[in-house]
């Protein structure tokens, strides 16, 4: 009895420590992914660092809360908006980054391998042939 | 359990706060990026942060439908960002044309 009490006194607490260690690192991923979009030099690599630092930041938070309340509803809601996260951050990274890209964005000085360069000026030299006839 | 209470509550009270500056930094983007991309990715990026603090205040203020709003957030934050994308492309592509030929003519 007395050790089925202390169990469950243990189980509590080993909840509550993981709980605060899941904010305290999620918080901190949260904090990289801002540092990363603040010091960047270019959009490209800035969208590196908010979507995969972002993404793993509001994810170990959310879990979290799913180690906190230890509900199965909560639990449920919880890994539904991580898969929901998951889900969405690459096709909106995939959209923003073709339309910086498209839209023309200066890239990082240092960035010495670019292959859509000559894919889109063969792209709009084959245009302006067809343009032309 | 007071002692475990103010274990979480603490940590829960160090993570908004570091939630709240890295809002900071990133809304520090959004005012002076110099593209419309950068501030589209600031927006993105500004969106997860605000999940991520919906979910840390759940915890701090012991209300779980906090979870269902970070969700609806969460969502409607991706159907924005996937328009403010789009919007950038078409405007990219309107201005690139010369003026005198039309987008029928091209193609």
């Amino acid at each position: 009895m007395l050790s089925e009490k202390n169990l469950s006194i243990v189980e509590k607490k080993m909840s509550e420590w993981m709980t605060a260690f899941l904010l305290i690192s999620g918080s901190f991923f949260s904090f990289v992914a801002a540092l990363g979009m603040l010091r960047l030099p270019d959009t490209l690599t800035r969208m590196h660092a908010a979507t995969k630092a972002g993404t793993l930041g509001a994810g170990l938070i959310l879990f979290a809360e799913a180690a906190f309340y230890q509900e199965i509803g909560i639990t449920l809601r919880a890994a539904a908006a991580i898969v929901f996260l998951l889900l969405t951050a690459p096709v909106a990274a995939h959209l923003i980054g073709r339309a910086a890209y498209y839209s023309g964005i200066k890239l990082w000085k240092k960035t010495w391998i670019d292959q859509l360069k000559e894919v889109y000026s063969q792209a709009r030299k084959r245009k302006e042939l067809s343009r032309d006839q | 359990m007071p002692e475990s209470d103010v274990i979480v509550g603490l940590a829960a009270r160090i993570s908004l706060v570091i939630l709240l500056l890295s809002l900071a930094l990133a809304f520090i983007r959004l005012v002076r990026g110099p593209d419309a991309a950068d501030r589209i990715v600031a927006l993105d990026l500004i969106s997860v942060l605000i999940v991520a603090f919906l979910a840390a205040y759940s915890i701090y203020a012991g209300e779980t439908s906090f979870l269902d709003v970070a969700i609806a957030y969460a969502l409607i934050a991706f159907l924005g960002t996937v328009a403010l994308s789009r919007y950038l492309m078409r405007s990219v592509d309107v201005v690139r044309k010369k003026p005198e030929h039309s987008r029928e003519e091209n193609e």
